[in-house]
């Protein structure tokens, strides 16, 4: 106690005045660009924690080869048969899976305050939410591409060829757009990250296995039968098959991409309202 | 617009409920534009909400306030433009570099690619972070990571800034460092609002002061009209002979007031001394020819300034149904 150093501060104060006093305001962004810097902080996150590419891939691969090799002779007669038919299911499952980390994400964000310096910046308000699933859009993307690369090393050749391909993939990722919107609700609902991944996966799970992504729905029984045609994912699994075999399903396609427009027109708005308010 | 705001922030009735906790309760402020203003209070007394209202986070349900005189709900775009917030939690992004945050807000006001990054270099280097510049931001310290965090507060130099306990949880070094940032600031004009815990930290820099309990300003004044309301400190003295401290103990008595004889048997305290008095008797000591080891001045605590304003401790204050508050209260008296 005797001999107490006095310990300042090491923060040059000249240069912190210099930093304090030499800023013009630069115009405001516009909406696209605030949202497009909002993708960006989305990308980096990804280059960051590569791994949580991981969690949304290994899944969706592990049940592609679970099913072609452990069931595929059973329900299909053979593995390549049933690579052919579930494939297209397994690209719609791997990219609806990652919809849920979105709000996950989200979730995260609104516990670490950061949200707070968004909310109080002068900028477009939906642009941390447009963005942020814009940056989600590109794991959509790689998490397809994973699904469908690793089909073709097992033997998997679309009919529809490389064309038809991207155009699944192309439908699968804009209607996870608009099912993302779903998520993002649920992650600024509910308290914890955890939790948005629990209720997302609770809800997505049962969808997807009641829908014709891993069996012919006509080998159902009657009831479950009627459930599975009407469940979209069975829809979007069907326009996605049609797809890739080159004879595009077009009352498919358009069911999809309206359901997906539904979603967007009804959790969009929730969504930025809610987030506005929390 | 006028170009010369006399009050930075005019607030009137201001209050805010969360289900049945009215969590502030009719607060009136008046902050002079280019100064430090102190809002002083214990753990939930209200202050972060009423800076989440000023900065226009979240809409008060009572009362009305202006900041830069733009109203705070209606014009609430325009208060963006103006103020910027360091929050409780560091409003930056864990998950990026230091460096990336700086560009990434660079971005959200406006600044080109490449001047975002010379403006995030500047301020990396300004702020003693450039080495760390690269590093995600969860492996920072607290002391970095508050510094980052008001570096990403003056991307573009706010006319007001919120900082809601900026040193709660710093080390000395990293606190002196964080109030040498405040003062720049100042110095350069931004007006600022501080939310503290610390008597010491609105001591060492707030102009003006507000002490809220409850949801509601209990006092307001300068730093030092409040700790004259609040009563004197003490006098601490501690001896190079421990066997001496009777005869300074009778000293003191006579020259300060009532003196308290502390654990270590060396040391003493009077209490009720001001500087003048406290100097009189640590004379009257070097007089008598009892050798002193050092002597300070203890200013009142927070708990004291509460106990004194409120009647209660200031760690009871979030919670006045507590069964535990009488005897705490019955303990602090």
């Amino acid at each position: 106690m005797t001999a107490t150093t006095r310990t300042t501060g090491s923060a040059d104060t000249a240069a912190v005045r210099r930093a304090i006093s030499s800023t013009p305001r630069p115009p405001r962004p516009g909406r696209l660009s605030a949202a497009l810097v909002f993708g960006w902080r989305g990308m980096l996150k990804v280059k960051h924690v590569p791994e949580q590419l991981l969690d949304v891939t290994v899944t969706p691969v592990m049940f592609l080869l679970l099913f072609t090799y452990l069931f595929g002779g059973a329900i299909a007669g053979s593995t390549s048969a049933y690579l052919d038919y579930t494939l297209p299911g397994l690209l719609v499952m791997s990219v609806l899976f990652t919809t849920v980390y979105s709000g996950i994400s989200l979730n995260t964000d609104l516990t670490k305050g950061v949200v707070d310096r968004f909310r109080s910046l002068p900028i477009w308000r939906p642009a941390p939410l447009l963005g942020s699933l814009l940056g989600d859009s590109v794991r959509y993307v790689i998490a397809g591409t994973v699904i469908i690369v690793v089909g073709m090393a097992l033997g998997f050749r679309p009919e529809g060829g490389f064309a038809g391909a991207v155009a699944a993939l192309a439908l699968v990722v804009a209607f996870s757009f608009g099912l993302s919107w779903v998520f993002s609700v649920l992650g600024l609902l509910m308290r914890s990250p955890n939790a948005v991944m629990n209720a997302g996966f609770m809800a997505i799970f049962p969808l997807t296995f009641l829908s014709n992504v891993f069996v012919d729905p006509t080998t159902l029984p009657g009831p479950l039968e009627a459930f599975v045609d009407v469940n979209p994912i069975s829809v979007l699994a069907t326009a996605s098959r049609s797809l890739m075999a080159g004879t595009p399903d077009g009352v498919a396609i358009v069911v999809s991409l309206a359901v997906a427009a539904g979603l967007a027109a009804v959790f969009l708005p929730l969504t930025t309202r809610l987030y506005r308010s929390r | 617009m006028t170009t010369q705001t006399p009050l930075a922030i005019e607030a009137s009735g201001l209050g805010k409920s969360f289900g049945t906790t009215r969590a502030v309760d009719g607060v009136d402020l008046a902050v002079p534009a280019g100064t430090i203003y102190g809002v002083l209070g214990p753990n939930g007394a209200g202050k972060t909400t009423t800076i989440r209202m000023l900065a226009t986070l979240i809409a008060p349900d009572a009362g009305s306030a202006r900041v830069l005189g733009h109203d705070i709900v209606t014009e609430a775009d325009t208060v963006r433009e103006l103020v910027s917030l360091t929050g409780q939690l560091a409003s930056v992004d864990e998950e990026l570099t230091g460096r990336e945050n700086l560009v990434l807000l660079g971005r959200l006001l406006g600044y080109s690619r490449a001047a975002a990054r010379d403006r995030a270099d500047e301020l990396l280097d300004a702020f003693d972070i450039a080495e760390a510049a690269g590093r995600l931001v969860k492996h920072y310290s607290g002391g970095m990571r508050r510094r980052l965090d008001i570096a990403a507060s003056i991307v573009v130099t706010p006319r007001l800034m919120f900082l809601d306990e900026p040193t709660t949880g710093l080390d000395p070094r990293s606190r002196n460092q964080v109030w040498e940032i405040v003062r720049a600031l100042v110095a350069e004009g931004t007006t600022i609002l501080l939310c503290t815990q610390y008597l010491e930290e609105a001591d060492q820099l707030a102009d003006g002061l507000a002490v809220i309990d409850r949801g509601r300003v209990i006092a307001e004044g300068t730093p030092g009209n409040l700790k004259a309301s609040v009563g004197t400190g003490s006098l601490q003295v501690r001896l190079l002979d421990p066997g001496r401290r009777a005869e300074a103990a009778e000293l003191l008595e006579r020259s300060v007031g009532p003196v308290v004889l502390e654990a270590d048997p060396a040391a003493l305290s009077a209490v009720g001394a001001d500087a003048e008095r406290a100097a009189i008797a640590v004379a009257g000591l070097a007089h008598a020819g009892v050798p002193l080891a050092h002597f300070w001045l203890q200013q009142p605590s927070l708990d004291e300034v509460f106990l004194a304003l409120t009647g209660h401790a200031a760690d009871e204050a979030a919670d006045e149904t507590s069964p535990t508050s009488d005897t705490l209260r019955e303990h602090a008296s």
